[in-house]
């Protein structure tokens, strides 16, 4: 999620940070944590798995705050974000 | 009750594999179909809410959503079709501290399994009925349900349905329950918030559960996954507490979503006890 300007007690602020799990082969492709991740950190890649699915994978980004969002929009168990 | 293990599975696993039969997964639902998230909710809600999970069941009926008795590593019962609420409503009545979910779909528990639902809403049963709406019969291909909206199209209303659908969350209400919500997919955690609720609490609980449905509804109505959630995103509106009469699904000028009803009302299975003398 972007601000449109940095929160005043944002140095205050403790952030969680996490680390993404992907469990390829149970993947669809359906995007959902791709497009809601609030902090963009997860792309298609361009690989195919057994289905045929491109999997997500992250842009290189390691800023994943745990908010688990991935993980509970994933129709498909795919996803999981752990404490870092 | 999983028969043989085939383990496919990568270390560490998701937070969720103790509660599914793994070696099912990837499952049959077509790629970003609703109906995994909402079940994913509803396990989560399980974790968080039942203590002990060998008293907890599942019972589904038939169609898409029907197919999530099958997945769940808990004792469940995948029944003939709109029987999920009679079958539940009997395990109920024999195990009556077991924790008894329905979960299926709107075709199912409305429409063939219509009036089961009411009389169970009526009754008071102490049931947690979860119905994933994906707005037309998904798994015959597509055809116009009762819960299709006005103007859309089916394999079966192909210039536009000419039928209002149900707002079920005012027929639960008219029939008896005594707490009824609605969430999509998309507020995936309030979803899980009020299952959970739904599971700790005594009496008829309803949750109606938006869910895109991309392969055979969203086709034809120019409607891709995604565009379902952004729907879902724009055009929600949060009212808690809102009269049920008010809550007809309206997606151009707004979906109405929330905890509607949430009332206290003796069960079925307690005033059974009361009129029979029993304990
Ligand atoms: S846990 Fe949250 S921040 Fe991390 S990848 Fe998932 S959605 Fe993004
Ligand atoms: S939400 Fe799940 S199934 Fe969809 S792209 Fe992400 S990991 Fe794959
Ligand atoms: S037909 Fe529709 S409801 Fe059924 S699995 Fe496919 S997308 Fe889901």
């Amino acid at each position: 999620m972007d601000f449109w300007r940095v929160p005043l007690d944002a140095a205050d602020v403790f952030v969680t940070k996490g680390v993404v799990h992907i469990l390829e082969e149970r993947c669809k492709g359906c995007g959902y944590c791709i497009e809601y991740c609030p902090k963009s950190i997860l792309t298609f890649s361009s690989r195919f798995n057994k289905k045929g699915y491109h999997p997500p994978m992250l842009t290189g980004a390691t800023d994943c705050v745990n908010c688990h969002y991935c993980e509970i929009i994933c129709p498909e168990f795919a996803i999981y974000s752990v404490e870092a | 009750m999983t028969g043989k293990k085939k383990q496919t599975d990568i270390t560490p696993a998701h937070p969720l594999d103790d509660l599914i039969r793994t070696d099912r997964i990837p499952h049959i639902w077509c790629p970003g179909c609703g109906i995994g998230t909402a079940f994913s909710a509803c396990l989560s809600a399980i974790k968080r809410s039942c203590e002990n999970l060998n008293n907890v069941s599942m019972v589904s009926g038939i169609g898409c959503s029907g197919r999530a008795a099958g997945y769940i590593k808990l004792d469940s019962f995948h029944t003939t079709h709109g029987r999920a609420i009679p079958f539940a409503t009997g395990l109920k009545l024999a195990k009556p501290d077991m924790n008894v979910i329905v979960f299926s779909g709107d075709g199912d528990l409305f429409a063939i399994g219509g009036n089961h639902f009411i009389h169970a809403a009526r009754r008071n049963m102490d049931l947690t009925v979860i119905c994933v709406n994906n707005l037309n019969y998904g798994m015959t291909g597509g055809q116009a349900a009762a819960t299709t909206p006005h103007k859309a199209k089916t394999t079966t209303s192909i210039s536009g349905n000419p039928e209002d659908p149900f707002n079920l969350p005012l027929l639960a209400y008219a029939a008896g329950a005594t707490y009824v919500a609605r969430w999509t997919i998309l507020h995936t955690r309030d979803l899980t918030e009020s299952i959970s609720e739904a599971l700790s609490r005594k009496g008829f609980s309803f949750i109606e559960v938006l869910a895109p449905c991309p392969i055979n509804y969203g086709r034809r109505n120019k409607e891709k996954s995604l565009d379902s959630l952004k729907l879902y995103q724009e055009k929600s509106i949060i009212k808690n507490g809102a009269d049920p009469a008010s809550v007809d699904l309206d997606f151009q000028n707004g979906i109405v979503l929330g905890t509607f009803v949430n009332r206290d009302k003796p069960t079925f299975y307690e005033k059974y006890k009361m009129i029979n003398g029993l304990d």
